[in-house]
């Protein structure tokens, strides 16, 4: 039996509703993410996957569905305390570390603004020492503590971000694109820095990207997402090695492959049609796919 | 022996800001031979699209071209009055910027931007340009062109609207076409039919192309030559199997190491070390020199020469100078390309 720290059943999210405009964002996504795993959520833009990201935190309130967290239903999460104890679990880090820091804070700020608020430290030379700390984790001096987000470079403002998410010794990280904004040497750092960090802090992560060769590498299972569907759910090496679903084999052979030779004779597919609307079959053992028979 | 549509001599450009000088482009010597895709790889900072920019004459106001030329068509570009700029742009030399929504006017009709080109440099009327705007909307890959022509911006899909930014490119044929990350804004599978619709189409015009990536798959797949840029200098050009093959450069190898494959198992990722020069005070010696592993003493006192690694080849590391210790840094890029020759293999006997 696994532990799943996480359940998702039927999440539903739906802009607009009612309107001419709605979107369904997330359209009946249900998987699990079991404790201590990382699980990588791949798609392209528009397909829900920074949506079924917030949701997860409660950062949305859900149209229809339950998010299990540690057995607890989190959209049925109304008191204070309730809340507080829930979003000092979870972190999130963000896409964009350039508008993701508040330009008029300094890094002790930021970093401390969830340890103030969760009351995690009692007097001013215990927050600092605790920033201290985390900065020291995500590889920053300590040093820096009073400058301010201009003054550092992208992969510097993401360790900060990255940072702020770990103060309050959260268990749960959703990273959503933390690497797309970086360079190519920078986000090989990240990726390190994170798996660090979760060996050093028991985390599980919710890693998600468009970068499936990224998610590949840090992953131990994937879910491909499409116009806001769960088309295919497995191991990581089962996603990329035995891709069942049309969608998944179409969205690997657009990964840009770095060797020549290879590149110039890879067969690379398209997928055009508009899944239907089935739900995730097993087909191997942990190996789900939204096809019909 | 044909000669090169673009020769950029030992161009240096400064920027003027509030903490002092930055010496973004030190130095930089390219040649564009026709036809060819050329790729610029680098981190952002190193200078790849303030050379393009050159080139194009696009600088902002606070910069200045310390020295150098830029040589075409038997005219140094670099001291071009304005107007003669103006016959060039758009229609001999154009580019293809990274983010298609804001290089696109939002107010304006798509077909009134493609045929603007076409206007400006071809004594045509406005019926022959607006059919040619509509054979290129075709040629791009715009279905129902005719009713496309009227639509707005908005009214695109972002690959959509890359696609109408590369007519606006290639309407008046130009000879060089800079690509500035053209699909880095775009989903893999709208990057993958992007760079195929610039594969082909360059093919037909035989455009040569300066490609600005730092995507080493992107250059795998669409490049015939490599120059690899790092702190405002070129450390390493070769052909596209020179670079991923027999890649000399500690940072090159480096690039290569920390870009991810699916074959990678836990750990095999490397990172690079520490973060890139300030270029307000760049290094005096091999810029790279503070985040490489196998940095020699010369390589913090002297910036290396290039040394000639073959006709095609060279790479400006101390590295290859005669005196210096053998360093085997590529074990795992070796086993990368075994890997995918491999694959290659399986995929052309799939063929047969």
């Amino acid at each position: 039996m696994t532990d799943n720290l996480v359940e998702v059943h039927h999440l539903k999210k739906y802009f607009h509703q009612g309107r001419s405009d709605e979107v369904h964002a997330v359209d009946d996504v249900s998987f699990e993410i079991h404790r201590g795993e990382v699980f990588g959520l791949v798609g392209e833009s528009g397909s829900g996957k920074t949506t079924t990201g917030r949701c997860l935190l409660d950062l949305y309130s859900p149209t229809s569905g339950d998010v299990i967290y540690d057995g607890e239903d989190v959209t049925k999460l109304k008191k204070r305390h309730e809340l507080k104890n829930f979003h000092q679990k979870t972190a999130m880090i963000f896409q964009d570390p350039y508008s993701s820091l508040d330009p008029r804070m300094s890094v002790r700020d930021i970093i401390a603004e969830g340890l103030r608020i969760h009351q995690k430290v009692a007097n001013r030379s215990d927050l600092d020492d605790k920033v201290a700390e985390t900065m020291k984790l995500v590889g920053l001096s300590p040093d820096f503590m009073n400058r301010y987000p201009y003054e550092f470079s992208g992969g510097q403002r993401q360790r900060i971000g990255i940072a702020r998410a770990l103060a309050v010794e959260p268990e749960f990280v959703v990273a959503d694109e933390p690497l797309s904004a970086l360079d190519v040497s920078v986000q090989a750092q990240i990726v390190k820095l994170m798996e660090h960090l979760k060996a050093a802090r028991n985390l599980t992560y919710m890693f998600i990207a468009h970068d499936i060769s990224m998610v590949k590498y840090i992953s131990d299972r994937i879910g491909v997402m499409f116009h806001g569907k769960l088309l295919e759910l497995g191991t990581a090496d089962e996603i990329v090695n035995h891709p069942l679903h049309p969608y998944t084999q179409s969205l690997l052979s657009a990964v840009p492959v770095p060797d020549p030779t290879y590149e110039r004779v890879r067969k690379q597919f398209t997928y055009e049609k508009e899944p239907a609307n089935l739900p995730l079959r097993e087909v191997r053992p942990g190996h789900f796919v939204a096809l019909a028979e | 022996m044909t000669e090169d549509v673009l020769t950029i001599k030992h161009l240096s450009v400064d920027f003027q800001t509030l903490e002092g000088t930055v010496h973004a482009v030190r130095d930089v010597t390219l040649k564009l031979h026709p036809g060819e895709v050329l790729a610029l790889v680098g981190e952002s900072g190193s200078g790849k699209s303030v050379t393009t920019k050159t080139v194009m004459q696009l600088l902002p106001k606070n910069a200045k071209v310390v020295s150098g030329s830029v040589e075409y068509d038997g005219r140094d570009l670099l001291k071009l009055p304005e107007k003669e700029l103006q016959n060039l742009r758009g229609n001999e030399l154009a580019e293809i910027f990274q983010d298609p929504m804001t290089a696109l006017d939002p107010t304006m009709r798509v077909g009134k931007q493609i045929m603007e080109p076409l206007l400006q440099h071809q004594d045509l009327t406005k019926d022959e340009a607006r059919q040619k705007a509509l054979a290129i909307m075709e040629k791009v890959g715009i279905v129902n062109a005719k009713e496309r022509f009227r639509n707005f911006p908005y009214q695109f899909s972002g690959g959509m609207r890359q696609r109408i930014v590369i007519a606006m490119a290639l309407i008046c044929h130009p000879k060089v076409l800079i690509a500035d990350e053209p699909t880095t804004a775009l989903d893999v599978t709208i990057q993958s039919q992007i760079l195929a619709l610039i594969k082909q189409l360059k093919d037909e015009l035989g455009t040569a192309v300066i490609f600005i990536t730092h995507d080493l798959g992107v250059v795998a797949g669409i490049a015939d030559r490599v120059a690899v840029m790092y702190a405002g200098r070129i450390l390493e050009f070769g052909t596209v199997n020179d670079i991923f093959y027999h890649p000399q450069h500690p940072y090159t190898v480096g690039l290569l190491k920390s870009t991810p494959t699916m074959d990678m198992n836990e750990g095999d990722l490397e990172s690079i070390p520490g973060t890139t020069p300030n270029l307000i005070d760049p290094p005096v010696g091999d810029p790279f020199a503070n985040r490489n592993r196998h940095a020699l003493n010369i390589d913090f006192e002297k910036m290396p020469p290039f040394f000639k690694v073959s006709d095609t080849h060279y790479a400006a590391t101390w590295l290859l100078d005669k005196q210096a210790p053998k360093v085997h840094l590529t074990d795992k890029l070796e086993q990368r390309r075994e890997h995918y020759a491999k694959l290659a293999e399986r995929e052309a006997q799939a063929d047969d």
